[in-house]
């Protein structure tokens, strides 16, 4: 995985609550082994009933276009589990996403990927969205996961908080098969135990 | 002598699970059964490949063809074309870790949440994992399931273990007795109207009281299946003699000496009268009626007789939500649900598809037909489902009212075999989620029993199913 420390870039405001990963990441007309995740990121909300490009839609504005940084309402990321609602993220150089709240399942799989997730109280959020509304994509925010703060213009660092072993895994990029493997003696011994306590849990066999 | 703290059903099972604690403080939650399917396997299956790691126990994975497969009877893997490389790449990675596979054309192929219950693969008691949201289905048998991610399937199948922090619990207690026609998806959906679509968020639930005991195992697994739609991380019903009775003798359940065995431990799976719950709701289902949803998330819901509300009525924090549900689903505030026209009725998903759906739906449906100019179609959620309901005549009672009657699949639920409706479109359907274009480019999708399904399907109209019957008798 991907390191976090810091990222600076355009923050851009889908301002809605409970944004579904059916619509971060639509099921494509024509779909393959190897999707293109980039063009996949919010592919129906960008177009309009034509097939036109939806100018209106945050992420087409010229300004938006690169963001790197997408800010978003309560509960983001409800839904299916597919994580191709966080790849398509990545495939468009977006890092960091400032909710005041998201669905468990996304976060686990934004931490899963190298994309930070950060959760800001209702103040501080409302008064981050006033500043990157009035920045309109002129210029960057930084979110540094090591000092945890958001700095840019129209106002001073905003502080965020997120748990100890979250941010160590993001800041190292650490393998998370790689840290369970760590543990795999106790594995086996769990196994052998349950093997003894509940062996119908640790066999699988058609009876027919 | 000591005594034990009271635990909640939940904490029993999750401290014997749970095998130790990583250095980032997460708990390594051993899986006892891992189900996967072919949409989201492949990935894992390249990654493996990549890092050149194995399948830990390849004997508690199993893995099913169900989101892509085409519905259409005489089947094959080129069907629906933009299945076929989904299902090829689901064979090959089964073949290459020694996984069972419930292929296309497996005597008990299906959605892998109705196979792994219908099956005996997931027992009481145990802990499931599934590439898929509704992974808690299988709570309907006491057992604690996941949905995860590509990544966390990947681990799982290195590690036989998920790296979670322990989540809160929760009780939802469901008092009183339903009413008829009333079942489980009613209660789920009224709850989920009560609670919002975030309001179990980060929470195990355990549903409890005389409306849960009194539910059919397959209808206790309707209501765990929407237990994602309130945002909750798992949920179940602690098992008791029906949940008992319901999995004796199914093939992958425990035999013999056996058997007894596993009674005698499930038995102690209650929660205890002096646990704590972080979070406890009461939900009287006395007087409820059919529920169904006027909008575009699954808490948007109301009763069968009621309306589509007036923004005043909203909460003010979903009233924006509102207004652009009112635009997508063409509805204005105010019009009564019942009596809407509709162009679609689908009865399936790993919601509502089991043998006694489809019981409820043809009981509706027999001696009648399907109103002019409404597509309708009914896929059952195993292949074993079908053959039962087959066996039982139910196929003939749909094919004889012009509904279509499929091959097992995930099919209309989310569209992923091509089954979808036409862009305007209303539906009523037996699914879990209402959202924009689910169920196709710009579908509006109402959720609702397969009961309120099947009457609608007949009156061409969204239909209280207590008034189609009352008015035949
Ligand atoms: S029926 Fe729908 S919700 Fe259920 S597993 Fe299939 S796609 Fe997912």
């Amino acid at each position: 995985m991907q390191p976090f420390t810091a990222h600076t870039g355009i923050a851009a405001p889908l301002l809605k609550d409970d944004i579904n990963t059916d619509q971060i990441a639509p099921v494509m007309h024509s779909r393959s082994l190897k999707e293109d995740y980039k063009a996949m990121l919010f592919y129906r909300a960008r177009q309009r009933e034509d097939g036109s490009e939806d100018s209106d839609f945050v992420l087409n504005k010229p300004q938006f276009r690169n963001a790197g940084i997408l800010v978003t309402g309560q509960n983001f990321g409800a839904g299916s589990s597919r994580e191709s609602a966080v790849w398509s993220m990545l495939a468009n150089g977006i890092r960091v996403i400032v909710a005041k709240s998201f669905a468990d399942i996304y976060r686990e799989n934004c931490l899963q990927n190298g994309v930070l997730p950060v959760v800001l109280g209702p103040q501080d959020a409302d008064g981050f969205i006033a500043r990157i509304v009035a920045a309109d994509g002129a210029a960057p925010f930084t979110v540094d996961l090591v000092t945890q703060r958001i700095s840019g213009p129209g106002g001073p660092d905003i502080a965020f908080e997120i748990a100890a072993a979250d941010r160590t895994r993001l800041l190292e990029g650490l393998d998370d098969i790689g840290m369970t493997l760590k543990h795999m003696d106790e594995i086996v011994g769990w196994e052998r135990r349950a093997a003894a306590a509940q062996p119908w849990l640790q066999t699988t066999r058609d009876s027919r | 002598m000591l005594t034990a703290l009271p635990r909640t059903s939940f904490d029993k099972i999750w401290d014997f699970h749970c095998v130790g604690q990583r250095a980032d403080g997460r708990d390594l939650l051993y899986i006892d059964r891992h189900v996967l399917h072919e949409l989201h396997a492949h990935h894992a299956f390249a990654e493996l490949q990549k890092q050149q790691r194995k399948v830990h126990r390849p004997d508690l994975t199993f893995a099913v063809q169900d989101h892509t497969v085409a519905t259409k009877p005489g089947r094959d893997d080129d069907t629906n074309p933009t299945g076929t490389a989904f299902i090829k790449a689901m064979r090959e990675g089964c073949r290459n870790n020694g996984i069972r596979l419930f292929d296309i054309d497996d005597p008990e192929q299906g959605i892998s949440h109705v196979v792994a219950p219908e099956l005996g693969i997931v027992l009481p008691g145990a802990t499931h994992a599934v590439p898929d949201s509704h992974a808690s289905t299988v709570g309907g048998l006491g057992a604690i399931a996941f949905g995860c991610g590509t990544s966390e399937l990947a681990h799982i199948l290195v590690t036989q273990v998920m790296a979670l922090r322990r989540p809160k619990r929760m009780r939802v207690r469901l008092d009183g007795a339903l009413g008829a026609h009333v079942n489980a998806k009613d209660v789920a959906l009224r709850l989920i109207a009560e609670l919002g679509v975030a309001g179990a968020r980060g929470h195990v639930v355990e549903y409890a009281g005389a409306a849960a005991r009194g539910m059919l195992v397959e209808q206790r697994m309707t209501l765990c299946n929407l237990n994602i739609e309130m945002g909750g991380r798992s949920g179940f019903v602690a098992p008791d003699r029906a949940t008992f009775a319901w999995l004796a003798g199914r093939p992958y359940a425990p035999q013999g000496a056996a058997w007894d065995r596993a009674l005698a431990y499930w038995r102690t799976l209650q929660s205890d009268d002096d646990a704590v719950f972080d979070r406890e709701v009461v939900l009287d289902c006395a007087g409820l009626e059919p529920q169904i949803t006027w909008g575009t998330d699954p808490s948007q819901v109301v009763g069968i007789s009621g309306r589509v509300p007036e923004p005043a009525a909203v909460d003010p924090t979903r009233r924006a939500a509102a207004e652009s549900a009112f635009a997508y689903m063409g509805l204005k505030p105010g019009t009564p649900l019942a009596g809407l026209p509709v162009n679609r009725v689908f009865i399936g998903s790993c919601t509502n598809s089991r043998l006694p759906d489809l019981q409820t739906a043809a009981a509706v449906v027999r001696g009648r037909r399907v109103a002019e100019g409404v597509v309708a179609m009914v896929v059952p959620g195993s292949s074993s489902v079908k053959r039962e309901a087959e066996a039982a005549g139910l196929d003939r009672v749909f094919r004889d009212a012009g509904f279509f009657w499929g091959e097992s699949g995930c099919s209309m639920c989310a569209g992923g075999n091509g089954d979808r409706g036409q862009p305007g479109e209303r539906c009523v359907s037996t699914t879990n989620r209402n959202f924009e274009n689910r169920q196709g480019p710009k579908v509006r999708t109402h959720l609702a029993s397969p009961a309120t399904a099947a009457a609608t399907a007949i009156a061409g109209r969204i239909a209280d199913v207590r008034q189609l019957l009352a008015g035949a008798a």
